[in-house]
């Protein structure tokens, strides 16, 4: 018997394939999603892949995306609106239609709108239509919204503005076909998922080397070839005293800084504007021109800026910032104890940097023109390349760190040009080019602009005469003047302290806040069903807008069911965070592939719809027309019509009658039908004499205004020296009439240094009695708590351990198999642990969103994730401790607001083996049936 | 058909690169996405919204600690699929014929419609490259996606393992070990790809690259200072800097 | 591995059975009439409860008849050629004792080696894994012959028995003993599994799951060491000395040979879970699961 099976090696894949984008995460890869016709005629989803085509993943998955087929047909999806009907966070609720729940929200928003816009408060989470809900809310008139930056990583997304027009995140990358030596501070996942994997990939085929500064050693750092497992909150003091080697060695840029930064602006010396940039009568920043050594325009053509400049007694921005690095305190000896790194290694990893920049430099060959009219030949690049994400932004001194990261880019002249790290359009954009935070309101008005903007000085705080906050999450005050995200995080602690205020409705979208995405999420699960004296809700309403059965389901009081990412339109837009490389500005949109089908209940709705239906029976302005019929039918209605500037939609591509024009052009009625056509997205490419050095590249300027996200050119120079920060210092130490509160100025005068410093971390004050750090790590294979619902991602990692450095382990005698009780300042939780050797040996740390609460995603009351998996959350206080002056600030980046989740500081105990991690909840009751089969 | 082809024409398999993976799992998911609805049953999981889920897999990553003598610890991912061997005792330990080892590209495939379920060939694969599914009753294993490599309802370039289509960071390789010029036989010979447990007399047909050197200090002369700045002071250091320029 | 009671059942039951079968057809028992009838009958229902046995751990028996396909590389293909052959070629002596139609026995011998034969071929699907190095060694088959040979003479009523029996004690120690030390032998660790020892000491970080999976289910069984010891002394106990030392003792009626039998029953049954509970299959090393019992 020899013969082989006949088998069929071509078998059809499926009967249809339809591209869209991914939402399991944030990265927005695109999707070739498979249909087959099921016996019922109904098409169903047969296999998920990556579009080939597209930008952002050129074709692969990450392990979500590949299972994004258990996504769609979880058993946790909702079925219908929900209506509370049992004591809140009991989970009793009644099904009801649509029309009810859509009366019951206009009940409860209408008379809070035409009396207190502001009792009304409005917060996303996983939002991806950001533009779209600011949009909203501004139309409501309420200024409480905000999106989950401020608990995310703001931190990275303002120091980046604030320094260099533009940010890590996923708003820049490395050039990674050029880059020779990359070095990633603090990441782990981050939302470039793909991209940065892609990325990795490309700089091993080549060899090139790779360097993680991260305490702890999985996925990118353990294929890094040197790992440097700092100790937490320390990075700021590692990468000044860097910046000190390269000042002591004069292995700077200085013909960089001398054209692109503002190095060679003169500081005012003395006198009530001390500390400013020196203008000149047309109040415009000057430099001194080394040709004539008088002031000459920042701007002016030919100009040779001098660095060394001293002018009237001012001297330059470069001078102050040299002065402050060469100080021995930054010398590697002097911060080696404390970031947990051998002096020789510090000394080490500045001379590579060196090497590689200045010994390494490549050159293109690409002719350009800069802003000042100056032309040049080629392009010249300094091959070094950083990442750097919630490692350093999470952390309460996150805001300088990331401005020192970014210093240090600049002096290296690594930022924007070939080799280095490239921005993405629309970035680079510089702060000016941002609006200021908008919260005027007025019953029955719209808010007077957007809620969220960048901060140029103390008169743009939404602060009350009386210097109370306007806003409930008290963002843009005193406390976190540059929290442009907001601080979705304080919401519920505040609006149940009734600090500022007291609300009324309280508006979610995407956001399991009763559960892994706040702090201290026990006491905010008693903040939700938290009772006045008259036996009202301290919260009085919550309306929450879920796809799934998560925890937060159970704490609303009316359920907006939402569609999952194959079953709607979506917009990733220009106006939003868009799916761009550098080379080219790039948008993207999802599409129903599937019809929402939940047979037998009153069916789900695309949120954004509903919001839009909302506007409509509340009368905003924006969506009805005077004859108060709906201006857009749906959002896919929106997306297309909608215009934001004349010319300008949520969508760049296809646009104008004939959908030939690009970034301008009216509305085109085929545009979504365009974009399904072209897989899903749209590309603007950048020409290749504006690829590089983009904020100065006249080219790029010009492109830029053409495609839109400018109205005229806005070249600027970077900001190493930031003058909106000296204005803070300046207040705290009394200039100005806008005073701070007392108790903030010592806090003000340190956090708003114009120049990137290092302070320990609040968390830090608790390091005598709590010695170890604890932090979180995405795992690749989960979205925060979205992924335990899928049937084969929760077999891959459905429980979580403590992980604990080999010194602790020994220290409490721990055995395979063991629990602990590990004890924050503000909390105590009771967990497995597992040894860890490649990590900081003062550090402890778990994967984020692990842990489930009973009940919750149609898992089993005795899943892992509910039994032995948990939360380090519940350790995390929001507020800081009272520092004797009877007040408590919030557990945040003072600069930005940044929730610092990684200040955390602990001990740790051997319980020895247990079956179930502490705390542990009641199961929440049902709001969709245990899943069985798959 | 139970016994080995003498020798195969092609031996086509997966060179994985332990210097790159950085653990992402994609691989194991794009496998079970494909396999789900792909070459014979599909890849069940029992309980999977409960206590004790068990599902079929046909790829699967671990992750190692290594210690080296000197150094810090490094954490290595190791994803571990069918190696297709040469000498595959899952296929000759076979009583029913079902598995087999197709002489013209040497993958080691299970002819569903004849396996009984016995899982000997469980027991002889050295490397855990093979699963019974429970639903189905039969044995699955990698099939290197021998229904996407010539399947011309898709285009060229998706011919290819779901799994390598999938890897983000370019670590796993498919193509034929047979011909010496092809890219994963240079590649395996340029970076010293290995073999898993050669002494078991298996003969594996893919091939591990082992991680580079890692934490080697870098032997960069460290930078030399400007000048003395203690004896210069500021004024000084600057002026030599600028005089550079 | 994991010790699957229908496969101990099986090897165990069918080991004595044909044990049996090759005394009766060899003619060291030669009875007739219903006594032919009653013992034969035993040596077939044993093999063949045992075969069926067998069939019960099959995930997917209706493809069971081709099992008989791959004789040519195949052990267990082989086992099923010769446990049919076996019964077949001895039916007619079965048949002539029973009925005493006095036909030649000559082919009695066939069927008796056949019998033995098919016992070897059963101890060889073991035998042949290498991934097992515990089942790996030619002690194996010894065993298996012995406990066949042991357990049939009991069944025979053979005078001898108990000092066979009494044998099987020293032998089992003897396997245990060289079983104990081939998976050091083999020198296979989660470093040379991986080939990562030739960067340093490998030990699991994180399990690729967190979930159960066939694997950990079929090949990777945990078994106490303190348990060990208990279970081989029991084997030992009552599948050789016990018995053992009742036909020594006692004198040989059937009854005695009956209780002899079915303590050896049971002692083998101890020692066959033992057989898969103690083997360690390499893939244990990609688990960080490899624990050794130093215990013989
Ligand atoms: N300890 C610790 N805590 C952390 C962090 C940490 O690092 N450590 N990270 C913090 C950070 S950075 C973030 S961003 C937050 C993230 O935390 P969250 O913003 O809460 O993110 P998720 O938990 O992923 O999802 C929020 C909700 O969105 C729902 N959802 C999913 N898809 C859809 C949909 O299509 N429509 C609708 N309407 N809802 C949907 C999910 O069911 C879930 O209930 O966690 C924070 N919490
Ligand atoms: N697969 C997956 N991808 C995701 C998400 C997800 O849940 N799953 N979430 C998305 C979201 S909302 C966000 S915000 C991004 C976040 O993406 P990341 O920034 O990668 O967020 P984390 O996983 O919190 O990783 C923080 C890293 O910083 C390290 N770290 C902690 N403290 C310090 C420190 O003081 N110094 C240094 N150098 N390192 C430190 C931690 O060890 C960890 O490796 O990921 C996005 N992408
Ligand atoms: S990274 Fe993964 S989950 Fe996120 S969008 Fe891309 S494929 Fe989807
Ligand atoms: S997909 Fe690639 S990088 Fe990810 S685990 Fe698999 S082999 Fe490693
Ligand atoms: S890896 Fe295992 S299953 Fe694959 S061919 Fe080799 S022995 Fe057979
Ligand atoms: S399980 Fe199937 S393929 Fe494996 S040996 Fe048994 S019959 Fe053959
Ligand atoms: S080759 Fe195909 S079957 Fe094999 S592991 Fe990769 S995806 Fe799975
Ligand atoms: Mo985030």
């Amino acid at each position: 018997m020899t013969v082989q099976p006949k088998i069929n090696l071509s078998p059809p894949v499926s009967d249809e394939v339809r591209k869209t984008t991914c939402y399991m995460c944030a990265c927005r890869c695109g999707i070739d999603v498979h249909l087959k016709s099921g016996p019922d005629g109904k098409d169903r989803v047969s296999y998920i892949e990556g579009n080939r085509d597209h930008p952002i993943n050129k074709g692969v998955l990450c392990a979500k995306g590949a299972s994004g087929i258990m996504q769609v047909t979880a058993p946790s999806r909702l079925r219908a609106p929900l209506r509370r009907v049992g004591p809140r966070g009991s989970g009793a609720f009644e099904e009801i239609s649509w029309d009810e729940a859509l009366q019951t929200a206009v009940d409860w928003m209408k008379p809070l709108r035409e009396t207190a816009p502001e009792k009304l408060a409005f917060f996303t989470g996983r939002d991806q239509s950001q533009s779209f809900t600011g949009w909203w809310a501004q139309a409501y008139g309420t200024p409480n919204y905000a999106a989950h930056g401020g608990f995310c990583s703001v931190n990275m997304a303002a120091a980046g503005i604030y320094t260099i027009g533009g940010a890590f995140w996923e708003f820049g990358q490395p050039d990674w076909e050029r880059t020779k030596l990359f070095v990633l501070f603090g990441v782990a996942e981050d939302h470039d998922s793909n991209p940065i994997k892609i990325g990795l990939g490309k700089l091993k085929e080549r060899g090139c080397r790779v360097i993680g500064v991260n305490p702890i050693r999985t996925g990118y750092n353990a294929v890094a070839d040197d790992w440097i497992g700092i100790t937490p909150g320390t990075d700021g003091l590692l990468i000044l005293s860097l910046i000190h080697c390269l000042l002591v060695a004069g292995k700077i840029d200085l013909d960089y800084l001398a054209k692109f930064t503002n190095a060679p602006l003169l500081v005012v010396d003395t006198g009530p504007d001390k500390g400013m940039i020196a203008k000149n009568a047309e109040s415009q920043p000057f430099v001194i021109d080394r040709r004539t050594g008088m002031p000459a325009p920042w701007d002016g053509r030919g100009v040779q800026p001098d660095l060394g400049a001293v002018y009237g007694g001012n001297r330059t921005v470069f001078q102050h910032m040299a002065e402050r690095y060469l100080s021995p305190d930054y010398a590697p000896e002097a911060v080696a104890d404390r970031c947990g790194i051998a002096a020789v290694r510090i000394h080490a990893l500045a001379a590579e940097l060196a090497q590689v920049a200045f010994d390494q430099a490549i050159v293109l060959d690409q002719p350009w023109t800069d802003f000042r009219g100056d032309t040049h030949e080629n392009m010249p690049g300094r091959p070094v390349s950083f990442h750097a994400m919630r490692g350093i932004s999470a952390h309460s001194n996150g805001f300088q760190t990331a401005r020192a990261l970014h210093l240090l880019q600049i002096i290296l002249g690594t930022v924007e040009v070939p080799g280095g790290y490239r921005l993405k359009p629309p970035y680079p954009k510089p702060m000016e080019a941002h609006p200021t935070p908008h919260f005027v309101t007025a019953p029955g008005k719209p808010l007077s602009g957007p809620h969220l903007g960048y901060v140029r000085g103390p008169e743009n705080l939404a602060l009350h005469e009386d210097g109370t906050a306007v806003r409930i999450d008290k963002a843009f005050t005193w406390e976190n003047p540059f929290s442009a995200h907001g601080m979705m995080h304080m919401v519920i602690p505040n609006a149940h302290a009734g600090n500022p205020y007291r609300i009324d409705t309280l508006f979610l979208y995407m956001a399991n806040m009763a559960w892994n995405s706040s702090m201290n999420s026990a006491a905010v699960m008693d903040m939700l069903t938290d009772t006045g004296p008259d036996g009202e809700y301290v919260i009085p309403r919550i309306i929450y807008s879920d796809a799934y059965a998560s925890e937060m389901v159970a704490y609303a009081d009316l359920i907006l069911p939402d569609t999952t990412y194959l079953e709607r339109h979506d917009c990733i837009s220009l106006l939003d965070r868009p799916i761009s490389e550098p080379g080219a500005a790039g948008d993207s949109i999802r599409w129903p592939v599937v019809e929402p089908d939940r047979p037998g209940h009153a069916g789900v709705r695309p949120f954004q719809s509903v919001l839009l239906d909302l506007g409509v029976r509340l009368g905003l302005a924006p969506m009805v027309n005077p004859d108060g019929s709906p201006k857009f039918k749906d959002y896919a209605d929106y997306i297309v019509n909608h215009i934001r500037r004349p010319g300008v939609g949520p969508l760049m591509g296809f646009r104008g009658a004939d959908g030939n024009q690009e970034g301008r052009g009216d509305a085109n009625p085929n545009q979504l039908a365009a974009y399904v056509e072209n897989g899903g997205f749209y590309q603007a490419h950048v020409p290749d004499n504006a690829a590089f050095y983009k904020p100065w590249n006249a080219a790029y300027q010009d492109w830029a205004v053409k495609t839109s996200f400018f109205e005229t050119p806005q070249p600027y120079l970077f900001s190493i020296w930031s003058e909106p920060m000296r204005k803070f210092q300046a207040a705290a130490e009394g200039v100005g009439f806008v005073q701070p509160p007392d108790h903030l100025r010592e806090q003000l005068k340190v956090a708003m240094d114009p120049l990137p410093t290092w302070y320990p971390p609040f968390g830090d004050a608790a390091a005598a009695e709590f010695p170890l750090h604890a932090i979180t790590q995405r795992p690749m294979d989960m979205y925060h708590s979205w992924g335990s619902q899928n049937a084969w991602l929760r077999q891959i990692r459905g429980k979580n351990y403590l992980y604990v450095p080999t010194k602790v382990w020994r220290a409490n005698g721990f055995e395979p198999g063991d629990y602990a009780r590990v004890t924050s300042p503000s909390g105590e939780i009771t967990v497995p642990v597992a040894h860890m050797a490649a990590l900081n040996e003062n550090t402890v740390w778990t994967w984020n969103a692990i842990g489930k609460r009973k009940g919750a995603w149609a898992l089993d009351n005795c899943a892992t994730e509910a039994t032995e998996g948990f939360l380090l959350n519940h350790l995390i206080s929001e507020l800081l401790p009272d520092r004797g002056d009877g007040r408590r600030i919030s557990n945040s980046d003072p600069v930005t607001g940044q929730a610092a989740w990684f200040d955390l500081r602990v001990k740790i105990e051997r319980v020895g083996p247990q079956g179930h991690a502490e705390p542990s909840f009641a199961p929440l009751p049902r709001v969709v049936p245990k899943g069985d089969k798959r | 058909m139970t016994t080995l082809p003498a020798t195969t024409v092609k031996k086509l398999g997966l060179v994985i690169d332990l210097d790159t993976c950085v653990g992402c799992q994609a691989c194991v998911t794009a496998c079970k996405g494909w396999n789900d609805q792909g070459y014979g049953a599909l890849l069940s999981d029992q309980d999977p919204y409960g206590a004790n889920p068990s599902g079929t897999f046909l790829n699967r990553v671990h992750s190692y600690a290594v210690q080296p003598p000197e150094g810090a610890a490094q954490i290595i991912n190791f994803p571990r699929s069918c190696l297709h061997c040469e000498d595959a005792p899952c296929v000759t330990v076979c009583p029913t014929g079902a598995s087999y080892k197709r002489a013209e590209d040497g993958i080691v495939l299970v002819n569903e419609d004849a396996c009984m379920g016995c899982g000997l060939c469980a027991w002889a694969c050295p490397y855990g490259a093979r699963e019974m599914d429970a639903d189905a009753g039969v044995m699955k294993k990698c099939t290197l996606c021998v229904d996407r490599i010539y399947n011309d309802n898709l285009p060229e370039a998706d011919r290819e393992p779901a799994c390598v289509r999938g890897c983000p960071t370019g670590a796993r390789h498919f193509g034929d070990f047979a011909d010496p010029g092809s890219a994963v036989s240079t590649l395996s010979a340029a970076r010293g790809g290995y073999a898993l447990m050669p002494d078991l007399g298996t003969r594996p047909t893919n091939r591990y690259l082992p991680p580079r050197k890692k934490d080697m200090r870098q032997d960069a002369s460290l930078l030399a200072p400007l000048l003395d700045i203690q004896a210069t002071g500021f004024a000084g250091w600057l002026d030599r800097l600028l005089g550079k320029i | 591995m994991h010790p699957a009671p229908s496969v101990i059942v099986f090897s165990v039951l069918s080991g004595m059975g044909f044990g049996l079968l090759a005394y009766l057809g060899v003619g060291l028992v030669h009875l007739s009439g219903w006594l032919a009838f009653m013992w034969w009958g035993l040596g077939y229902g044993l093999a063949i409860i045992g075969l069926l046995a067998a069939t019960l751990h099959l995930a997917n028996p209706k493809n069971a008849l081709k099992a008989f396909s791959q004789w040519r590389s195949s052990w267990l293909s082989r086992e099923a050629i010769a446990a049919v052959a076996t019964l077949v070629v001895l039916a007619p002596v079965a048949l002539s004792d029973w009925l005493t139609l006095g036909w030649p026995r000559q082919i009695g011998l066939l069927g008796a080696a056949l019998a033995v034969f098919t016992v070897f071929t059963t101890s060889m699907i073991y035998t042949q894994i290498k991934a097992v190095p515990r089942w790996n060694h030619w002690s194996n088959p010894v065993m298996f012959l012995a406990f066949c040979l042991t357990g049939g003479a009991v069944l025979a009523l053979q005078p001898f028995a108990g000092y066979a029996l009494a044998g099987l004690a020293p032998l089992l120690w003897w396997v245990w003993h060289i079983g104990d030390q081939q998976f050091g032998l083999r020198a296979q660790t989660l470093g040379t599994a991986t080939g990562l020892d030739r960067i340093g000491d490998v030990t699991v970080f994180e399990q690729a799951h967190t979930a159960g999976n066939y694997l950990l289910r079929e090949m990777i069984f945990v078994v106490a060491r303190k348990h060990v010891v208990r279970l081989r002394l029991i084997a030992v106990g009552l599948a050789s000395v016990g018995p053992a030392l009742l036909l020594v003792l006692l004198p040989h009626h059937p009854v005695v040979f009956g209780a002899a039998a079915l303590c050896h029953l049971v002692g083998a049954l101890a020692a066959r879970w033992l057989f898969f509970a103690q083997a360690e299959h390499v893939v244990g090393l990609y688990y960080g699961k490899r624990q050794g019992f130093d215990v013989g």
